[in-house]
């Protein structure tokens, strides 16, 4: 046995604050939502300086008796999960605290749900990533209930709790017939069973359920039915959170389980996830055609943006991890900009989430629609905005690991879904005004809404820093996986 | 520094002045355009006296423009005599024409637009003149081209004037490709675009033959006959000089300065610009002569039945323009440009006359609606005359010792072409004094045809605009006398310095030993021209409707301009048009619209709203979509991959 603590520090970390944080919600009377609200977001401050600081980029660090590992690639997304939970742990308050909802539960749920998503991109094992997969989701269920009062809240964390618990359990059967065809759920383990060239039925039907049940996590279509649903229920920031975190943190998990312990049966799982990346392009680029609600459109959308990064996994080269990656770090800012702008959208005094109601924003506040346009711009990957490269380096990806058909596809629908975005920016420029937006109050919230287009706008001058840190990870992933093999 | 001023002033006041024409009062405008004119022209007559007299040029290197393997080319002025002469008479002219502007376009709403156009268009031709290599020619000759479509279609409120616009620039096309097709002929055979190296592979080279369009070609042919196909679209010839007429929509002094005196003559300048080559293959100086001189009798003939006044000067135009193409097709160089020079003075003379004359007529055009207005428009009148006369080649004026050299040289050359050439230009000679004294005719005497209001109008223009007719009245009766020794006389070797191909006893010297009759052939001819419009439009006003009833077919045939424009509306506008509506429909409404972005998008919003009936919300129909999508895919992967 081999107990060794040091990898997990910073997720012991968080969860020992958290577990404070529930006791000090308890027992603060006055405010307790703000001061826990602020404390939480020190608690992630701690956290990812932890990460950061713990260990040089090329180190490799393995722990809790092969549970747990700690490299360049867990760091990577523990850096982007924590990053946006704080941002929008930031946004939440302003907002929660205009209807007087904040209360201590929300930033000890939120932390509690980034413990577990931190656990998943560290996992090393089977059960490891089990663990972190249902302490993230648990903590999910319970935020998109939040507002007990409001039935389309409720309605939504109902929703996701039963499907949710679907996955989990076809995730949990896949992994039980991987266990039992491979006598291990060590991650290297399972990889070592391919080392004579074996490829037993039952670990790759194991793995296409576990495939499934990671599909459900990060939305992808057929998967993706939850999302709509639960985005348009749950409370804004609560959406906010839900759209970044949990989605970087299982395509960072879908990446290491696929590449690292079923590397060697890349070619079966390349096909499943080809279906997933094309199908999730697709209808992420048609259905949001229809709608009109703007947190049910962002839905879309992320399902889209799914599948997009799932082209850099598909590739299960150096390259296409490395485009996931930067993919990934391009849309928390771009979501996390345009969530600001949905948080702030508000007709006297209460939150509105029409798209019509951005209507002649242009007029009312001509630099938030200028930011907007940046936004949707980016979305809809036009050069020279950071969300052309993010499309860019997966596409390369693809043509390298000759997915002609992914790269194909992904341009076409990338054409089809700049419509929506474009209409976004259609409906500020040139629709009439009807009940103008009040006006945007929360500084924070416009201070993430300018800093996010200008990084959008300006993010080619840093792109190279961006890439190389990814191709780190990437490298760091990639390498792992190929020593398991020997 | 006085050739890169002469070229570049003109650009700097366009630049100047075009871009903000906004702020620039009308006045302050014309004196910018008018005194960067000046001073250019100033200067190129000052380069004129510093190169001539010394008996060489020089080439001047601005910068690289390209060095691509084995094509090199810079930036550069080459001044010769060839140029120099070219720049001396496009700036003179040039100024003239903006100073005459200045009055003519007085009334206009875009005087700086208008200014900086012509400016433009003369720095393009003086690019186009100084080019040391191809491309810099070709760039110059697609500017001036610009250019000329942007003036045409000036008044672009008019469609009709669009429509000239677009059809000169067109047509112009037709002769660029071809001009396009011979740069590429000459890089391939010579290795270069560079004027002095070309020159010098040249007879080297001169019988090799190159294969194209199914037979063998020499290559001197093949380049020389593609580099003149341009120049016909350019300089209007027989075929490709449908434009030219219509190019009269533009305002008038316009069509002096770019539809006569200096643009239509860049092909003309062209050929002697390349007649090293030209001389080395017989037929395709054939060709240029018969082309000459079939352009000089049509247009002649049309010219005798226009009624716009500014149409049949057009006419007249392109009637020169043959004159000038069979002088270099008999290859009497010197005779050629000699003429180019003498006619852009008379040339433009006549029109801006003209110009003058629409002015005083209120803005009619019309000759049948004019008459009896010569007493009352003196200067203009005298000034028409002189333009008439020096243009029909009578002693002293310039025409006749242009003329008069180079029907001597068509007579003095040998093979059927230059024969051929010399009876037309006996004939159009005659044809010449004749629609010219028509023309004064129809203008000026009889009895008034304009209703009372237009005449009690009727009035001098003012002197801005008389003072250039002044001048170039000067140039029509001085540039023959004064040029002939140095351009086609005992001068000429020391003058031409080795610009333009030219040898003791070429055809240009035999033309000065022909026989009496035939130096005297076209003076006789032009008078009998003379007497003939006097007798048709003076004393006998009723004989032209007589003979026009009398050969219907013919007087038809030339009224309408032997059909050109028909028959090209027939083969090739409206088969083009036909094509056009075809891929447009089928082509493109039909097949790429309905497949393409109408039927993506009619497949993508009906998806859209199929996917949003699949939502509805039913937690039992998401846990079923998605069991079933599981099981697809395992199913799927169990049937391929473990068969």
């Amino acid at each position: 046995m081999d107990i060794n603590l040091v990898p997990a520090t910073p997720e012991i970390v968080l969860a020992v604050f958290g577990l404070a944080l529930l006791v000090i919600g308890a027992f603060v009377r006055k405010d307790a939502g703000a001061l826990v609200s602020r404390l939480a977001f020190a608690g992630f401050g701690v956290t990812l300086a932890l990460v950061c600081l713990m260990a040089g980029w090329t180190t490799v660090q393995e722990g809790l008796n092969g549970l747990f590992i700690d490299d360049a690639f867990a760091r990577f997304a523990k850096i982007l999960v924590l990053a946006s939970a704080m941002i929008v742990l930031a946004m939440s308050e302003s907002w929660f605290r205009r209807d007087d909802a904040l209360q201590a539960e929300f930033p000890v749920l939120v932390v509690f749900a980034v413990v577990g998503m931190m656990v998943m991109v560290s996992a090393n094992d089977l059960m490891a990533v089990y663990m972190g997969v249902e302490l993230q989701s648990f903590a999910l269920y319970i935020l998109a209930a939040y507002q007990r009062t409001s039935a389309k809240s409720t309605e939504a964390g109902v929703k996701y709790f039963i499907l949710g618990a679907l996955a989990s359990a076809v995730m949990l059967y896949g992994m039980s017939l991987v266990y039992g065809f491979a006598g291990t759920t060590h991650f290297a383990g399972i990889a070592h069973v391919a080392a004579d060239g074996a490829r037993p039925v039952g670990i790759v039907v194991g793995l296409v359920f576990v495939a499934a049940g990671f599909a459900f996590k990060v939305s992808a279509v057929p998967f993706h039915m939850w999302a709509p649903d639960v985005y348009e229920g749950a409370p804004t920031p609560i959406t906010a959170f839900f759209a970044v975190a949990p989605k970087i943190a299982a395509l960072a998990l879908f990446a290491r389980v696929m590449v690292d312990p079923f590397g060697p049966w890349i070619k079966d799982w390349q096909q499943v996830l080809l279906v997933l990346s094309i199908l999730s392009m697709s209808l992420g680029a048609v259905a949001a055609i229809a709608q009109t609600n703007i947190k049910r459109l962002m839905a879309y959308s992320s399902i889209g943006h799914v599948g997009y990064a799932l082209i850099g996994i598909t590739a299960g080269t150096h390259d296409g991890i490395r485009g996931m990656l930067v993919y990934l770090a391009i849309y928390l800012v771009m979501n996390v900009a345009t969530f600001a702008l949905i948080l702030s959208m508000r007709q006297g005094g209460q939150p509105v989430e029409r798209l019509s109601d951005l209507a002649g924003l242009s007029r009312t506040a001509p630099w938030a629609a200028a930011a907007v346009t940046v936004l949707m711009f980016s979305m809809a990957g036009i050069p020279p905005l950071a969300g052309f490269f993010g499309k860019f380096y997966v596409f390369m990806a693809a043509i390298d690991a000759k997915l002609y058909t992914l790269a194909i596809i992904g341009v076409v629908t990338s054409v089809i879904g700049a419509f929506y975005y474009l209409r976004i920016v259609k409906i500020m420029y040139f629709d009439e005004v009807g009940t103008p937006l009040d006006e945007f109050t929360s500084r924070v919230n416009s201070s993430v809404l300018f800093g996010g287009s200008a990084l959008v706008l300006l993010g080619f001058l840093g792109m190279d820093w961006l890439v190389t840190s990814a191709q780190f990870a990437g490298d760091a992933l990639l390498k792992h996986a190929a020593a398991a093999l020997f | 520094m006085l050739a890169v001023t002469t070229v570049f002033l003109p650009l700097l006041t366009a630049a100047l002045v075009g871009l903000l024409s906004r702020s620039f009062s009308d006045r302050v405008a014309s004196v910018v355009t008018c005194s960067g004119l000046g001073l250019s022209a100033l200067c190129s007559w000052l380069l004129f006296f510093q190169i001539v007299p010394a008996g060489e040029g020089f080439v001047l290197p601005l910068m690289t423009w390209a060095s691509s393997g084995a094509l090199a080319f810079d930036w550069a002025l080459r001044i010769d005599t060839l140029s120099v002469v070219m720049l001396t008479t496009v700036t003179t002219i040039s100024f003239l024409v903006h100073v005459y502007s200045v009055g003519y376009m007085a009334k206009d709403r875009s005087v700086p637009r208008f200014m900086a156009y012509l400016s433009l268009f003369t720095f393009f031709m003086l690019m186009l003149v100084t080019a040391d290599n191809l491309i810099q020619l070709f760039f110059g000759w697609e500017g001036v081209g610009l250019s000329s479509y942007l003036l045409i279609g000036f008044w672009f409120e008019r469609p009709s004037a669009n429509a000239a616009a677009v059809k000169a620039f067109l047509v112009n096309r037709v002769g660029d490709l071809f001009f396009l097709m011979g740069i590429f002929c000459i890089f391939w055979h010579f290795g270069s675009v560079q004027f002095a190296t070309i020159f010098e592979v040249a007879p080297s080279i001169a019988h090799h033959t190159v294969h194209f369009l199914w037979t063998d070609w020499n290559v001197m042919t093949l380049a020389c006959v593609l580099l003149f196909l341009g120049a016909m679209g350019k300089s209007a010839q027989i075929g490709l000089h449908t434009w030219l007429p219509d190019a009269m929509e533009g305002p008038t002094p316009v069509s002096a300065l770019i539809h006569a005196a200096t643009m239509v003559t860049a092909g003309v300048f062209l050929v002697a610009r390349m007649s090293p080559l030209f001389t080395l293959s017989d037929t395709a100086m054939t060709m240029v002569t018969v082309v000459g001189a079939a352009t000089a009798f049509f247009a002649a003939t049309v010219a005798c039945t226009q009624t716009d006044i500014k149409r049949v000067i057009a006419y007249s135009t392109c009637s020169q323009l043959g004159y000038m193409f069979f002088a270099l097709g008999v290859g009497a160089f010197g005779a050629g440009i000699f003429h180019l020079m003498t006619h852009a003075f008379f040339k433009a003379l006549l029109f801006l006359g003209a110009g003058s004359v629409i002015h005083a007529m209120s803005d009619e055009q019309d000759m049948r609606k004019m008459g009896g207005i010569w007493k009352l428009i003196p200067l203009t009148y005298a000034m028409m005359w002189i333009g008439s006369l020096a243009l029909m080649g009578i002693w002293p004026f310039a025409g006749y010792f242009s003329k008069d050299t180079i029907i001597e040289a068509a007579y003095a050359a040998s093979g059927w072409h230059s024969d051929v050439a010399f009876y037309a230009a006996i004939v159009v000679a005659t044809l010449t004094a004749f629609y010219s004294t028509r023309l004064i005719a129809l203008t000026f005497h009889g009895a008034p045809r304009a209703d009372e209001r237009v005449m009690d109008h009727v009035h001098e223009s003012p002197r801005v605009m008389t003072l250039p007719l002044v001048l170039l009245a000067v140039g029509a009766v001085l540039a023959g006398v004064l040029g002939y020794n140095s351009f086609v006389g005992d001068g000429r070797f020391a003058f031409w310095a080795g610009s333009i191909v030219g040898t003791p006893g070429d055809v240009t010297d035999l033309a000065h030993h022909v026989p009496l009759l035939v130096k005297l052939a076209p003076l006789v001819c032009s008078l009998f021209g003379v007497l003939a419009g006097v007798v048709f439009y003076v004393w006998k006003p009723c004989l032209p409707g007589r003979v026009a009833g009398a050969f219907p077919l013919a007087y038809r045939f030339l009224l309408n301009k032997w059909y050109f424009d028909e028959v090209y509306n027939a083969v090739f506008i409206r088969p083009a048009f036909a094509i056009g509506r075809l891929f447009w429909k089928t082509g493109d409404r039909a097949v790429i619209d309905g497949l393409g972005p109408d039927g993506l998008s009619r497949i993508t919003s009906g998806a859209a709203s199929v996917f949003s009936r699949i939502q509805n919300g039913l937690v039992s129909r998401y846990a079923f979509v998605m069991i079933f999508g599981l099981t697809g895919v395992v199913t799927w992967l169990l049937m391929t991959a473990f068969r």
